[in-house]
């Protein structure tokens, strides 16, 4: 009880400072709508194309977003030597851990939310016909990516070439997350009758958000305090 | 005597592996609907083998590192890291050249191939990720859990096949199929001697490069020394 009431309050703080200063939302949010326009010069987005893979494209952005957020979670710390203090601090490593990736999950999901509509009128989809099945995938898969970002967030911190080696590491162990979500995402999008192996890629989005929560919730620990 | 090892493994592999050599090239027939080409098996599958006990390997020593944090088990997993990678280099090419001939294209993302890559990028990140860190125990620390993390995406690699359908020819071994014969016992047992041929060459790689790691960490140690006393 008291490692949740850590990790609110710690994804309380980077809330609270993200809103105030609003560098990770601007930067990103327009990065976001920028990336959505560079592909439509890559390809005819036609209708067909679109139902095809949308949603591959759709996060193809939101990973790219991803890891401006959870490259910042950590780094922002370190002025001052923030870090420190807050490994010293009575809250654990895991509640630490748990309370910046909460932070990383909402400022990524409000993106992707501002994001869907966007991506709808630019590419012309009817997005909303499976809402609240869409919103679940949305946030299962921006769970694997705050969690898994946070964490390499963390390992990387103190390295040269920051922002090279978290993409680096971060992209080839979110692939299973990605794979499953884009699949999903592209079937609810376009309002599509749902596949057999649809429950396939729900259940491998599960088992991976389990999995990877508990490794990273367990080895925080280990990886912050020096 | 880590020297006598080393040379006693190869005087064991390398007769094996010429011996197993002539026996694939000459002996074994020919697959009935892939020809001859079928015997580049006999090296696909044994090198994703010795890849996987090389990742779990690093998976163990990671363990045994980050709970007795002695830096022997960090020197084993890089050393066990590096073997695997170029063992899993030897899968993904014998592969993509089978491929090429009975599927008519070099690479096909195909989920069994799609993972094994990711596990090979997965598995160079933890040595890009060491090279990027000074400090040796920040260093062993980091890519022990970074090792870790790696280990979860080979099993799944592992699982791949169960759980998506695949262009990927399916498992053959009697040990996978639940004791069904799907190819000449012959041929799998060549699969299983030229995995320890293989295998044998894996330790040896192993050894040396670990023999490597330690002398590198002698002279740092020294360098180390030589500084603290200026």
């Amino acid at each position: 009880m008291t490692m949740l009431r850590h990790a609110a309050a710690i994804a309380a703080k980077d809330l609270r400072s993200e809103f105030r200063t609003k560098e990770s939302i601007n930067s990103t949010l327009s990065f976001s709508v920028v990336i959505l326009l560079l592909f439509s010069f890559a390809f005819d987005p036609s209708p067909d194309m679109i139902a095809e893979f949308g949603g591959g494209l759709l996060w193809m952005v939101f990973a790219f977003a991803g890891a401006l957020i959870v490259n910042r979670s950590f780094a922002r710390e370190l002025p001052n030597d923030c870090i420190d203090v807050l490994v010293a601090s009575p809250a654990s490593g895991a509640s630490l851990f748990l309370g910046k990736a909460v932070a990383c999950f909402v400022l990524l999901f409000g993106i992707e939310c501002i994001c869907l509509p966007v991506f709808g009128i630019f590419y012309n989809i009817t997005w909303w016909r499976s809402l609240w099945a869409l919103l679940g995938v949305l946030a299962l898969g921006t769970w694997a990516l705050a969690c898994v970002g946070t964490f390499f967030s963390a390992l990387t911190v103190n390295l040269r070439l920051r922002e090279l080696m978290l993409p680096m590491l971060l992209y080839p162990m979110l692939i299973p997350a990605l794979l499953s979500v884009m699949m999903l995402t592209n079937t609810l999008l376009t309002g599509q009758a749902l596949p057999p192996d649809f429950s396939v890629w729900l259940r491998l989005l599960v088992g991976f958000n389990i999995m990877f929560t508990t490794l990273s919730v367990y080895l925080a620990e280990t990886i912050l305090v020096r | 005597m880590r020297t006598k090892v080393i040379l006693g493994l190869g005087a064991v592999a390398l007769p094996l592996l010429l011996r197993n050599l002539y026996v694939i090239m000459f002996l074994v027939p020919d697959e009935m609907e892939q020809g001859p080409i079928y015997r580049i098996f006999f090296y696909h599958l044994p090198a994703f083998l010795v890849a996987a006990v090389g990742y779990l390997t690093a998976m163990v020593a990671s363990v045994m590192y980050l709970v007795k944090k002695d830096q022997k088990y960090d020197a084993i997993a890089v050393a066990a890291t590096e073997t695997a990678l170029a063992f899993a280099a030897v899968n993904l090419v014998t592969g993509m050249i089978w491929g090429r001939i009975i599927w008519g294209i070099w690479w096909a993302w195909d989920p069994r191939l799609t993972w094994a890559l990711i596990s090979w990028l997965v598995y160079f990140g933890y040595l890009m990720l060491r090279s990027a860190i000074d400090d040796p125990t920040e260093r062993a620390k980091n890519s022990a859990v970074l090792s870790i993390f790696g280990s979860a995406s080979v099993a799944v690699t592992w699982k791949a096949i169960e759980w998506w359908r695949t262009q990927h020819p399916g498992p053959v071994l009697s040990i996978r199929t639940g004791g069904v014969q799907k190819i000449d016992p012959m041929m799998e047992n060549m699969i299983y001697v030229n995995f320890l041929a293989l295998l044998l060459l894996g330790v040896i790689f192993m050894l040396v490069r670990l023999r490597q790691e330690e002398a590198q960490r002698e002279i740092d140690a020294l360098r180390r020394y030589a500084h603290a006393m200026n």
